[in-house]
């Protein structure tokens, strides 16, 4: 079964046909040729497909096409080719070497950026102490934070300074 | 993954009826476990009602001092909501040991609560599991054990419930708020949930088309000193082996008030009734807490893979009531 859906991704209106079995990631990737969000395990347990929507991390492989019909999805290379250059972020992954084959960092990125908002916005993790406690961008915070981003080159101390850097 | 009909509900009296007349509907809300069994081929619904922007995503206070959440909250606002993390800090706690930042952003109250075991025999469909296929075995009861439940099981089923919210809301007594067709109904978070029993397949009292609305925290000022731990086997985004939801109450260096319940032990979020009342009225002490929590366990039936969940479980109940005892004094 088919339905028409219209996606707003990195700035652009697209409107496109779906099977409604389709994920977003599928949808993405397959009928949009946008390649920066990653395929990893389709299971939502590796973080590689993470993007924003509405500006927040969500992971595109456990969501469907249609159930973000008029949605604005934000993926990394719309991060790193904005009118003003690569996101804060992206760049502080380069000069922090914050990878090694690079599979899992479009993921990484888009997850870093939804994590410095939340840090922004004072929502608690499982590494703040209180939870009624002030949150800050420790490094325990923000391996809790981006704990749902795999890396198998196990670059995580490099990710985490990049996130740190950008953070403070 | 079979092909289905997708269709956004208008309201949530309209999704009740669509999914309620046809037993091949489901309800879809965050998706980040009926998408994923949709591609598993554990779950091949037909038509699915998309609820997200049907049901309420707001927490407020209602007038007798409970506080409403919305079933189509996200689990990372609930847990980051100022009611919530003022006076129910087991519960904002249990939420924020959940899953991951983005699936906490997908995920709601209601999907939350009704996800399914993460048992491997019943997201494997090329495994027996009475659970997934009744009459064609269990699996899990001579396979990998190390996960099984020790509490509530029957010789069909051995599987926990998943969810860390949920055994917070069952410490708090929390009510399930239900829209069916013949009306609105209360259940306590307890109450939802079934013992496998010989009839596995059904993990809650709902039925089909019963749509949960709301989650009722009551106005109980004490819970204030709760917490929430949780044992896995990495420090983070890994379900629990066990978990322990506590909140305290001490007058004069004696239990005044517990409120106990457990994960990863049992098929349901487990209410710790035996260990709650054997608590009341005695010392405070980490010795007692342990007491009361080998008490809980007297009706447990370990398999040889996790027997280790019994003395853990005790342990991080005397450790967890302790630390509430310590933040009394603080
Ligand atoms: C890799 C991974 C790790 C995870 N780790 C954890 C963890 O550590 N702890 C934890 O607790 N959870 C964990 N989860 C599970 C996650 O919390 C659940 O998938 C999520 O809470 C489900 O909510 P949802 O809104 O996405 O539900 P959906 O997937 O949309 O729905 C789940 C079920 O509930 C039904 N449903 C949904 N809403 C309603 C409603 N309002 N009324 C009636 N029926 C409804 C659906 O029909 C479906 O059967 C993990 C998940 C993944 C993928
Ligand atoms: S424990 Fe339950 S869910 Fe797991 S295989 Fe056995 S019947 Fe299925």
């Amino acid at each position: 079964m088919e339905a028409t859906i219209t996606l707003d991704v990195d700035g652009v209106r697209r409107e496109l046909t779906v099977d409604t079995r389709t994920t977003l990631l599928d949808a993405l990737r397959d009928r949009l040729g946008e390649y920066s969000p990653k395929k990893g395990c389709d299971h939502g347990q590796c973080g590689a497909c993470t993007v924003l929507v509405g500006g927040r991390r969500i992971l595109s492989c456990l969501v469907l096409a249609v159930a973000c019909d008029g949605d604005e999805v934000t993926t990394a290379a719309g991060l790193a080719g904005g009118e003003g250059g690569p996101h804060r972020l992206a760049r502080a992954f380069v000069e922090h070497d914050a990878f090694q084959c690079g599979y899992c960092t479009p993921g990484q990125v888009c997850s870093g950026v939804g994590v410095l908002a939340e840090l922004e916005a004072g929502v608690p993790s499982h590494a703040t102490a209180h939870p009624e406690g002030p949150v800050e961008a420790s490094d325990a915070e923000i391996r809790e934070r981006m704990s749902g981003n795999l890396c198998r080159c196990g670059a995580y101390p490099a990710i985490v300074a990049a996130v740190r850097e950008v953070a403070r | 993954m079979k092909p289905f009909r997708y269709t956004r509900a208008r309201d949530t009296a309209s999704a009740v009826a669509s999914v309620s007349e046809d037993p091949g509907a489901r309800f879809l809300a965050g998706g980040t476990n009926l998408v994923d069994h949709l591609k598993l081929g554990v779950a091949e619904p037909d038509h699915l009602v998309d609820v997200r922007g049907a049901l309420d995503a707001g927490v407020s206070e209602l007038a007798d001092g409970r506080v409403r959440v919305g079933a189509g909250v996200a689990n990372s606002d609930l847990a980051a909501h100022p009611l919530v993390r003022a006076r129910y800090p087991v519960l904002s706690a249990a939420l924020s040991s959940g899953a991951s930042g983005q699936l906490r952003n997908a995920a709601t109250t209601g999907g939350n609560l009704l996800q399914r075991t993460r048992c491997p025999y019943f997201q494997n469909t090329t495994t027996p599991c009475n659970k997934r296929e009744p009459g064609s075995g269990c699996g899990a009861l001579h396979g990998h054990g190390r996960d099984n439940a020790v509490l509530g099981i029957s010789e069909h089923c051995v599987a926990t419930h998943p969810s860390d919210m949920a055994v917070a809301l069952a410490a708090l007594g929390a009510q399930v708020q239900v829209l069916t067709e013949r009306g609105e109904r209360g259940v306590p978070v307890s109450g939802l949930y079934r013992l496998p029993g010989d009839r596995p397949q059904y993990d809650t009292v709902l039925e089909q088309g019963d749509l949960i609305t709301a989650v009722d925290l009551p106005a109980l000022p004490w819970v204030r000193r709760s917490a929430y731990r949780k044992v896995r086997e990495r420090a983070s985004y890994a379900f629990a082996l066990v978990s322990v939801a506590a909140a305290l109450q001490v007058e004069e260096g004696r239990v005044a008030g517990v409120r106990l319940a457990l994960g990863g032990v049992a098929p349901m979020p487990w209410r710790a009734h035996h260990a709650e009342e054997a608590l009341v009225g005695r010392q405070a002490t980490e010795e007692v807490f342990r007491e009361a929590a080998r008490a809980e366990f007297e009706q447990a039936r370990p398999g040889s893979d996790n027997a280790f969940k019994v003395p853990l479980a005790v342990n991080t109940v005397g450790a967890v009531l302790r630390s509430l005892v310590e933040e009394e004094g603080a």
